[in-house]
């Protein structure tokens, strides 16, 4: 059975036919884009008049967030931005820690059990002119309820004084980097990192590993999905045990499950060898909506926290250096067995001295274990230097760079963490592409908002919340920027014969506009309307808010 | 409940001398249920005549120790090993090649249930040197050395004495506040890793000779007990035997306080604690010390309980 569609105009970033009126689809996969005339020869069909009106675009590709983001959505949202949820309901951002306040006691009312605990996510006290928050702050919620706050880098949990009691936290004598004290000698509730938020983690709602993702979070991820005209989400990374695994084939397989998840194993717990053994093992039980079998490994931390590995001269504040979470031993001893192996490795690198020691490694990697077409990739990438985009070029490697940094910390890169020069050339998205390095672009969501047309929007404007162009010369165009989120990002995650283009033989993925990204202008790119997606042929509105 | 269980971390980069270490502690356990735990599995290999069972994430020893990995959620273990029955006697935790060893005390205390105990850098006397010096991991190296508490220099019969003194001034340079141990295949005696021989401390009574360094350690360690029968300062005496002229990598004692309360002191190379006793009535006092012979300095140890008592009449 032949469907074809008819659009207003199809952008199909296929090269020799740019554009088109209309596809035919033939089970889930694209007989091919055209005129009907064209189209018609491959025999009976229904035309389908639905999109008439739309535009459509190879279905989204987002090369790097966290099914998480679905998770989180079960909390209070308290961002400082206006936020989209996954029934499309638009949180306005709050403006100060009263606001934060008043959003999580609005939560609580909603609970009958007067001793529940309320969990809050996205809390950017970065944007309330320096004011931490504090225990005190969040007692005004609640005393009786425990309350935390998860902020938008997901690496500081605030929390009130019931919650520190329950983690036996709220006492004298507590020494620790990550649980600053208040001039009483007791904790101010501010709990930094993994290890200082976990005592109190549980209390309040955050389950042990608030990395993993449910059920109930791929399900609310997957809907995010289609309003943002996203049909394959890579999402890096989580440790996939065979539970999570079989979880996740169950959902992903259900007949109306919309969207392609590649979900990548991270480097911990395993040693190289055991770590390259369980990737392919996870790769022959892929199936169509759930790709397993690549492998990330976190090499440095973030800038923003200051635990990225910064190159001489180091933070603009003159903070110390960050902090390596992989020696190069085991670095390099996993890149080479996976080069031999033919598994995919992405590395976490943000900072320039991190991302050299994973071009020295893949260098020797590669020397001993020559491979063509390998495309591993840095992820993130952010401080990379011209000299080192033309050393990934010249190992085959890919990188996935992260713009939305310069709409929600440009002005503090700018000011604070890297200074103007570096700031300006973070996330160097037109050196990449000048260098011939395959490029993609990412929200890593829940850190910013998924959404590939709101990144493409910050890779051609490089505008900060305050405004400031945050280095123009790296800014890219407009079609450069939409390649890189379809078939860029498919490259990277190596599905570009499979998606990333509206042509024949791939699947029948396409993102559903209102508006067309290439006629609206450059600065309108984040306004684009998405109507919804098809997804292997299946067509998925995105229901209205309610 | 006799009061926090003990933590010891054991740092230092790939290649020190950890997973050595921690099979010499297993095999010189002298009756102590100690808890160990990894960051994975595969980069330890406990000795297999060691192993009594094993399962996918807990190796059971002889002698009642345990291994457990953590992967990627130390508190999450640390808690759960906190529930066992019986509870373990001291908790080690072998760090990864790049973590900060005191940051991970610090979490582990972050539980109410776990006090520190001390920090352990393990450096190899051959390499250490050009690992501070690597491009890349030269800060991490030196800041993992500036963290510790007592630094274990293993493999000096690999190094000649000429070097082997440069290698100590160089050593005074990077960790100033740390002890020096030396060591050759990581044998560090249980009682400077642990600070006692047997859990009759914990119990509460200690008695002259309580810690007794192994025969093969007696030859590079020298202790010593003291039964001072007057009350001192005894926050003052563990700061005065914390100095480097005492020359002690480890004290533990019960003292009779100023303010006429009995007092635990303990002391692990730099660093030391001095709390309340955790039992009702009468016990004896008194501190056994442990230093490397050659360094263990009587008289300064003998001085400092002199001040001490003189400051607390």
């Amino acid at each position: 059975m032949t469907t074809i569609y008819r659009a207003k105009r199809i952008l199909t970033m296929n090269p020799a036919r740019p554009q088109a009126t209309h596809v035919a689809v033939r089970d889930g996969r694209i007989l091919g884009a055209g005129s009907l005339d064209e189209l018609k020869g491959w025999g009976d069909y229904t035309l389908d008049e639905r999109f008439a009106g739309r535009i459509l675009m190879p279905g989204l590709v987002e090369g790097h967030s966290h099914t998480m983001e679905g998770t989180f959505w079960r909390y209070a949202y308290v961002g400082y931005f206006d936020r989209t949820d996954p029934d499309g309901r638009v949180w306005p951002g709050v403006g100060s820690i009263d606001a934060v306040v008043e959003r999580l006691k609005e939560a609580g009312a909603k609970l009958a059990d007067a001793e529940a605990p309320i969990a809050g996510w996205s809390l950017d006290p970065i944007y309330f002119g320096g004011r931490r928050c504090t225990r005190h702050d969040l007692d005004r919620v609640s005393t009786t309820r425990a309350i935390g706050v998860l902020h938008a880098s997901a690496h500081i949990l605030n929390v009130n004084s019931r919650a520190l009691e329950l983690a036996g936290l709220l006492r004298r004598g507590v020494d620790h980097p990550g649980v600053p004290l208040g001039e009483d000698g007791l904790p101010t509730g501010e709990l930094k990192g993994p290890e200082a938020m976990m005592p109190a983690g549980p209390h309040v709602g955050f389950d042990r590993d608030i990395l993993a993702c449910d059920e109930l979070g791929l399900r609310y991820f997957a809907r995010l999905c289609v309003r943002k005209g996203v049909t394959t989400a890579a999402d890096l990374a989580s440790l996939l045990p065979p539970d999570a695994v079989d979880m996740m084939q169950r959902v992903t397989g259900e007949a109306d499950f919309p969207v392609r998840v590649v979900s990548l194993r991270r480097m911990l717990n395993l040693a190289p060898k055991d770590l390259i053994a369980r990737a392919k093992e996870l790769a022959e039980a892929s199936s169509d909506r759930l790709r397993l079998g690549i492998v990330k490994i976190v090499v440095d931390g973030s800038i923003q926290g200051f635990s990225a590995r910064l190159s001489w001269p180091g933070y603009f504040n003159g903070a110390p250096n960050g902090l390596w979470y992989v020696t190069p031993e085991e670095l390099r001893a996993a890149l080479a067995l996976a080069l031999e192996h033919g598994v995919q490795i992405h590395t976490h690198t943000n900072g320039d001295e991190a991302t050299e020691l994973v071009l020295d490694c893949m260098e020797e990697a590669l020397a001993r274990h020559p491979a063509r077409d390998h495309r591993f990739t840095i992820q993130h990438g952010q401080l990379a230097t011209a000299a080192q985009f033309r050393r990934m070029k010249a190992l085959g490697m890919c990188v996935n760079l992260f713009p939305n940094h310069h709409f929600y910390w440009g002005d503090q890169h700018y000011s604070t963490t890297v200074g103007p020069e570096r700031a300006e050339r973070m996330n160097a998205c037109a050196t990449a592409l000048a260098n011939g390095v395959p490029l993609a672009i990412h929200s890593d969501a829940p850190v910013t908002p998924l959404g590939p047309l709101f990144t493409a929007w910050c890779a051609v404007n490089r505008l900060t919340a305050s405004g400031r162009t945050l280095g123009s010369e790296e800014r890219i165009g407009v079609g450069d920027a939409l390649r890189t989120i379809t078939l860029g990002a498919a490259y990277t995650l190596k599905l570009d014969q499979e998606i990333g283009s509206i042509e024949c033989g791939k699947r029948a993925d396409f993102a559903v506009l209102e508006d067309d990204p290439a006629e609206i202008g450059p600065g309108r790119l984040k306004d684009v309307r998405v109507w919804g997606t098809v997804q292997g042929g299946r067509v998925f509105p995105a229901p209205p808010a309610p | 409940m006799t009061g926090p269980l003990p933590v010891t971390v054991v740092g230092g980069y790939l290649g020190a001398g950890k997973t050595t270490l921690v099979n010499h502690l297993l095999r010189n356990a002298q009756g102590l249920r100690i808890a160990i735990l990894v960051n994975d599995f595969g980069a330890l290999a406990i000795d297999a005549d060691l192993i009594e069972a094993r399962s996918e994430d807990l190796i059971s020893i002889a002698g009642g120790c345990i291994c457990c990995s953590f992967g990627s959620d130390l508190m999450g273990a640390l808690m759960k090993l906190a529930q066992r029955d019986p509870a373990p006697d001291h908790v080690l935790i072998e760090t990864s090649g790049v973590a900060m060893p005191d940051v991970v005390a610090r979490s582990a205390a972050l539980i109410p249930a776990y006090a520190i105990d001390s920090v352990v850098v393990l450096a190899d006397a051959e390499t250490v040197r050009a690992r501070a010096a690597d491009r890349y991991m030269g800060d991490t190296i030196t800041r993992q050395l500036d963290a510790a508490d007592l630094v274990v220099l293993n493999r000096t019969d690999l190094v000649a004495a000429a070097e082997l003194e440069a290698l100590r001034r160089w050593m005074a340079r990077e960790a100033p506040r740390a002890r020096l141990i030396e060591a050759v295949r990581a044998e560090v005696p249980a009682e400077a890793m642990f600070g006692y021989s047997h859990p009759a401390v914990g119990s509460g009574t200690l008695a002259s000779g309580a810690i007794r360094p192994a025969e093969d350690a007696a030859a590079r360690y020298e202790s010593a007990s003291f039964l001072p029968d007057r009350p001192m300062d005894v926050e003052a005496l563990a700061r005065a035997l914390a100095r480097p002229e005492c020359g002690l990598v480890r004290a533990k004692g019960v003292l009779c306080d100023a303010d006429g309360l009995l007092k635990t002191l303990h002391l692990a190379g730099a660093r030391f604690e001095v709390r309340p006793f955790p039992h009702a009535g009468a016990a004896a006092t008194g501190i056994a010390c442990i230093g490397l012979r050659g360094r263990f300095n009587r008289a300064a140890i003998e001085d400092a309980l002199a001040r001490a008592a003189a400051a607390a009449r």
